[in-house]
């Protein structure tokens, strides 16, 4: 399967990829997600300092570095749950009635299941409440086929208290699938899943990316797919190398040669 | 549009508290317990028992209430839910709204109906079974409401129960106070019952106004 990352380089060299053809490229405008000199302060500590990126759609923005270097940080601050010390993200393209969380889709570390209802329910529910006004047995429709895809099938009418951890894990997913969103941030997406599961959320985010979305997603496991943008998080405190407020672009080895971008490394000694 | 996603949250919270039942069996069973032992504690006094009888049928019933308050939003919190619903699109304000209003009609109103039952075990007056019914459906929209608030507030804090029912058993008093008032202004001679009860329907409106906004705002800090 081929991946459409259509990332500023290749636009500009306007050699745009082929897409898959069985899946039709969702209309509307290009989004753009911009993020602009941003700082987000957890208790004291700067954890993101000065950050600057823009990501397209169709393009995959993996948010890449140590524990504690602030990729949660980053996804829950574009979700718009934290408090910006300074700058600002937008969503170029996007419903500018809507924040960005409520044009995202968030998966964080826990699932957002209810143990007590079954897993049908569960993804009914979501899709009913994130779906607004689709009708309701194209709801339905969805949530089978969904349940369908993440091979849940045969539990649909178990309470999903009863399934394990990975199976809990798809069934978070799922939300995914059954309400549109351009936007999905995806926090270690990957936690308790087997190498099928992974394989099946790598081909479900294609998809999204074909579709004209825009996924950034923070792994410290490949996400099994061949290639994406890394957002590499320092988190280390070294002094300055670059010229102030910068974002380092290069051209790195990394999976396809892709840019990846770097957040710049400043110390801010206290 | 936005009243879709509320009803869609009302009914699975409401699904939820029956389904599972834990959160309104303790809340009766605790009612059960607290009213009958009072009798025991208070000795076969008759008169006594059915003088005090609306007022302890009262505070029992708020002290039941506040137990399932903790969980409001505690279970979301836990499984990640809350921040889902959050930015699902709806405002916060509407989110506490409903999850509020799924505690009233699964606790507030239970309760209510059970009061009269209990009320047999404290020799209650015939005549203030049909008034402390009322009296305390029109009342318990308050409890949950602004329990919302102290649901949302302790929400992060470790052994949060405590310190919920520090916060919002002060903000109860009116309501108790104007239950209670309105019950013996419907008993004793020359006291009128209407000042008191619209009174108390007052606070419970107030609350289903302010309750929410106040949540909304207390579970927007939780989440950062």
């Amino acid at each position: 399967m081929l991946l459409d990352l259509r990332s500023p380089v290749h636009k500009a060299r306007g050699d745009d990829p082929p897409r898959p053809p069985h899946v039709e490229p969702r209309p509307g405008p290009v989004l753009r997600l911009t993020a602009e000199n941003l700082s987000i302060r957890r208790g004291n500590r700067l954890v993101i300092d000065g950050l600057s990126f823009a990501a397209d759609s169709g393009e995959v923005l993996l948010l890449t570095g140590p524990n504690g270097a602030g990729k949660t940080t980053l996804l829950r601050a574009i979700a718009g749950f934290l408090t910006l010390e300074s700058g600002k993200t937008a969503l170029e393209g996007g419903d500018v009635e809507r924040e960005i969380g409520e044009q995202s889709h968030y998966v964080g570390h826990a699932n957002g299941i209810k143990l007590g209802l079954t897993a049908a329910e569960n993804l009914e529910f979501w899709s009913t409440y994130l779906g607004g006004s689709a009708a309701r047995t194209h709801r339905r429709d969805r949530v089978y086929d969904a349940l369908e895809r993440l091979r849940l099938a045969s539990l649909e009418d178990i309470p999903a208290a009863y399934l394990s951890a990975g199976q809990k894990r798809r069934l978070g997913l799922g939300r995914l699938l059954v309400a549109d969103r351009p936007l999905w941030l995806l926090d270690e997406p990957t936690v308790s899943l087997d190498a099928a599961s992974v394989a099946l959320l790598a081909g479900i985010v294609e998809e999204h990316l074909t579709g004209g979305g825009l996924v950034l997603a923070a792994t410290h496991i490949p996400l099994g797919l061949g290639s994406a943008r890394e957002l590499r998080l320092g988190g280390s405190a070294t002094a300055s190398t670059g010229p102030e407020d910068t974002i380092t672009m290069e051209e790195t080895g990394f999976n396809t040669g892709l840019p990846s971008v770097e957040q710049p490394r400043q110390g801010h000694e206290k | 549009m936005a009243m879709s996603p509320f009803f869609t949250l009302l009914r699975r919270d409401m699904t939820l508290a029956l389904r599972e039942g834990g959160a309104i069996g303790t809340a009766l069973g605790f009612y059960l317990i607290v009213i009958a032992m009072l009798p025991l504690g208070l000795g076969p006094d008759l008169n006594l028992l059915s003088r005090i009888a609306p007022g302890l049928l009262w505070i029992a019933l708020l002290l039941s209430a506040l137990l399932s308050l903790g969980r409001m939003f505690e279970t979301d919190h836990e499984d990640g839910s809350l921040e889902l619903l959050a930015i699902g699109g709806t405002p916060l304000e509407l989110v506490a709204a409903a999850k509020a209003l799924a505690h009233w009609l699964t606790t507030g109103i239970p309760l209510a109906l059970l009061a009269p039952l209990l009320g047999i075990l404290l020799n209650l007056d015939l005549s203030a079974y049909g008034v402390l019914v009322l009296t305390m459906l029109v009342g318990t929209p308050a409890i949950s409401f602004l329990g919302a608030i102290g649901a949302a507030l302790t929400l992060r804090a470790r052994r949060g129960g405590l310190l919920l029912a520090l916060l919002i058993l002060p903000l109860y008093v009116p309501t108790l106070i104007y239950g209670i008032q309105a019950i013996s202004g419907a008993l004793l001679a020359g006291q009128s019952f209407w000042p008191s009860f619209l009174i108390l329907s007052a606070l419970s409106l107030g609350s289903l106004v302010l309750g929410p906004l106040a949540a909304a705002a207390a579970l927007r800090i939780q989440l950062q």
